[in-house]
């Protein structure tokens, strides 16, 4: 099971799912960053209302939900595609 | 009402608290409560109730407030000593409303300031009844369990080893009381997932979506309710005041010896009366106002070193007015009501008092019979 | 990398597969610390009682500890108790409602210091209910105090050079004695510490309620959280302390399960 979240290599060339993350709420404490499969969070470097970072997600999201499953502040909502998005053709412009 | 039967008064209560729908008790032995739980631990069963023999009296109190939290009249139940370990509990009940009862089965009178004035936090008060004999014993056993239930407040039933432990013939009469509104307070389960769950808590802080008061505010409340339950519950009897120079105050057993010597006083002219809480809180304290109001003596009889005397000097003017007769009194065990618990002794002390003259002290009895 | 907006939900066609919060969670926001693992197991518990459909068959009795304030959060007919008298509370609730899945959530202050009598003496009775330690080793809600949970070595604010043995006395390893214990039917540790351990967690909570309601006696359910604030440790680095310290001590699995044979989802 540890090796399914943490060890497996990401498949950022597919964004399978997204998350709505609610920033504000957002305490800052990072546990969502190694928690992520795929590696696609990263801190932001700007904080939020109340002054903590916050996760930002990047392309290659599965929806897996181990991002809201470690997440003690409840920020992250989960949504699962139902046509991949192909990140190798995707532009800034692509719809999300 | 069932047949006449002999029972001690411990068997009483409990057959009493059965009548009285109780369906929980839990407790853990210590003289001269004992019987107690020994008749609740026989009993209840038969009725699908329960009885836990407990592994502390701190367990004891917070299962029964646990039973009472779900909706059933629920009790626990020691000695004074007993109950001290249970202060933090009573305590808890009164300031987040749980109807619970706790039966002391006193060793003595030393229990009246535990009683009324309490040893847990905040501003709360138990409303104690203290019986005279085992007739009154079943009433408040009655009276217990609605009061708790219509406050949702502890109740203390305050009896002594005396009533525990002398038999009387009783039919076990029911007494008729007001029927109360069902308990949709209480946690049944029923309510998670609705947006309306139930809480019970001491800081009255609500749900999220329907937050309480705070605990300031919720504390404020529970003040005014007790303030409402020492306007409506006070209680007392009373005999021959109307005319009174000397009125004779006394609680419990001691009351109703002192109630006999001062029938005997006023068959022989002596004019006397006797004056007696039947709670001690809500003190009955206009009551004793009036009742003492032509009197020059007031005598307050009671088995310690004068506890209720405070409250006494508190309901009346003139303080003066105001004399212990009563004082430390146990057996050579340390566990049972000494010999100052004696219509002879009371009706000395009495005389001795109207006519100016000290109280004689009685002995220490010394630890003879042990040696 | 091209950062994502995820203010908004998703406008491609999209299944949601998963809310903010639990159900029974009347709303996200909350007190607690950053990275502190309370919540996080809160939403598992919560989550399972859904899953058996307890939803409007449970009670929840809360002990002392920062979980406290989640009783307004809830959305389960709850009361929080005196500091370490919850599975006394709960035996006299689960007597008097046999049917109702009764749950105490505790934490290691709560329960191995202040109520170390009342867990042992409620699982010596084997009392159908379910107990849950939130144990991160150090009284969170009074600002980081040592608890009978701390470990050989810990700093707190009362053991400021580290938990000695010698001076301070051992941990109390409480879930082994209770797997000693007849009246215990199930006792496991869990923890929240990263999202496969969540899973192991979130199973060993489903028995952890379904062994009582099945008459196996109480339910031990220990589950390590992180308390950076308590650990002096900044709160990305909650989870390695904690597997470095109190996971050293308080092994992960299952002790007891009583259960185990009328079990219909061993696969587990």
């Amino acid at each position: 099971m540890t090796a399914r979240t943490e060890d497996k290599a990401p498949a950022r060339a597919v964004t399978r799912g997204t998350v709505v993350i609610d920033i504000d709420r957002c305490k800052g404490c990072e546990l969502c960053i190694p928690a992520c499969p795929p590696q696609v969070l990263t801190m932001s470097t700007e904080g939020n209302s109340l002054g903590y970072l916050y996760p930002i997600l990047e392309p290659g999201c599965t929806g897996c939900t181990a991002c809201l499953q470690v997440c003690p502040d409840f920020v992250f909502e989960i949504y699962r595609y139902d046509d991949p998005i192909d990140e190798t053709t995707a532009t800034e412009e692509t719809i999300r | 009402m069932t047949e006449m039967r002999l029972l001690d008064g411990s068997e009483a209560i409990v057959e009493a608290a059965l009548l009285a729908g109780a369906r929980f008790f839990a407790g853990y032995p210590m003289a001269p409560a004992t019987e107690l739980l020994e008749h609740m631990a026989a009993k209840l069963p038969r009725v699908d109730g329960v009885c836990i023999n407990a592994d502390s009296e701190l367990q004891a109190v917070n299962m029964a407030l646990g039973a009472a939290q779900v909706g059933a009249r629920a009790a626990t139940g020691s000695c004074g000593q007993g109950l001290a370990l249970m202060q933090e509990a009573i305590a808890e009940a009164a300031l987040n409303e749980t109807p619970l009862v706790i039966f002391n089965i006193a060793r003595n009178q030393q229990d009246y300031f535990q009683a009324t004035r309490g040893g847990g936090w905040g501003d709360y008060r138990t409303v104690t009844f203290a019986p005279k004999d085992l007739h009154e014993a079943v009433e408040h056993t009655h009276l217990a369990f609605h009061v708790a239930d219509k406050y949702r407040v502890p109740v203390i039933f305050m009896a002594d080893n005396l009533i525990a432990r002398t038999q009387m013939g009783t039919a076990l009469p029911v007494p008729e009381l007001e029927t109360l509104p069902p308990k949709d307070w209480a946690l049944d389960g029923t309510m998670g997932g609705t947006g309306a769950s139930r809480w019970i808590w001491t800081f009255g802080g609500g749900k999220a979506n329907r937050p309480g008061v705070g605990p300031d505010g919720y504390w404020r409340q529970i003040a005014d309710k007790f303030d409402r339950i020492a306007k409506a519950e006070a209680r007392h009897e009373q005999g021959f005041c109307d005319d009174a120079e000397c009125v004779v105050v006394a609680f419990g057993s001691g009351g109703k010896f002192v109630e006999h010597v001062v029938r005997e006083l006023r068959a022989e002219g002596h004019k006397i009366g006797f004056f007696r809480p039947v709670t001690l809180w809500p003190f009955p304290s206009e009551a004793l106002e009036a009742a003492t109001e032509n009197a020059s003596n007031i005598l307050v009889f009671e088995l310690n070193a004068g506890q209720m005397i405070d409250d006494v000097r508190l309901a009346v003017e003139g303080r003066d007015r105001i004399k212990p007769i009563g004082g430390i009194s146990f057996d050579d065990s340390g566990l049972n009501i000494g010999p100052l618990m004696d219509a002879r002794v009371i009706r000395t002390r009495i005389l001795d008092q109207l006519a100016g003259k000290p109280l004689t002290e009685l002995p220490y009895t010394g630890m003879g019979a042990y040696l | 990398m091209r950062a994502i907006d995820t203010s908004l939900p998703p406008q491609r066609p999209a299944t949601k597969t998963a809310e903010f919060k639990p159900s029974l969670l009347l709303k996200e926001d909350h007190h607690l610390c950053a990275g502190c693992g309370e919540p996080v197991a809160i939403r598992l518990i919560l989550e399972v009682i859904e899953e058996l459909e307890l939803t409007q068959n449970n009670v929840c009795i809360l002990g002392h500890g920062c979980y406290g304030s989640f009783i307004m959060l809830m959305d389960v007919d709850s009361t929080l108790c005196l500091h370490g008298r919850a599975p006394a509370v709960a035996t006299g609730m689960k007597r008097m409602r046999p049917g109702v899945a009764i749950w105490t959530l505790q934490g290691d202050g709560d329960m191995t210091s202040e109520g170390l009598a009342e867990i042992m003496q409620t699982a010596a009775r084997g009392e159908d209910v379910t107990c849950f330690m939130l144990n991160n080793g150090v009284f969170g809600d009074t600002g980081g105090q040592m608890t009978a949970s701390s470990v050989i070595g810990q700093r707190t604010k009362n053991t400021i050079e580290g938990r000695d043995a010698g001076y301070h006395g051992n941990p109390i390893q409480l879930a082994e004695i209770l797997s000693q214990m007849p009246g215990a039917g199930y006792v496991a540790r869990g923890s929240v510490h990263n999202a496969a351990s969540i899973n192991a967690t979130r199973k060993m909570i489903r028995k952890a309620f379904q062994r009582p309601m099945d008459g196996h006696g109480l339910a031990l359910m220990e589950i390590l959280t992180m308390c950076p604030t308590g650990w002096f440790v900044p709160p990305g680095e909650g989870a390695e302390y904690m597997m470095e310290s109190l996971g050293k001590v308080y092994g992960l699995g299952e002790l007891k399960d009583a259960g185990a044979a009328s079990d219909d989802d061993s696969d587990d």
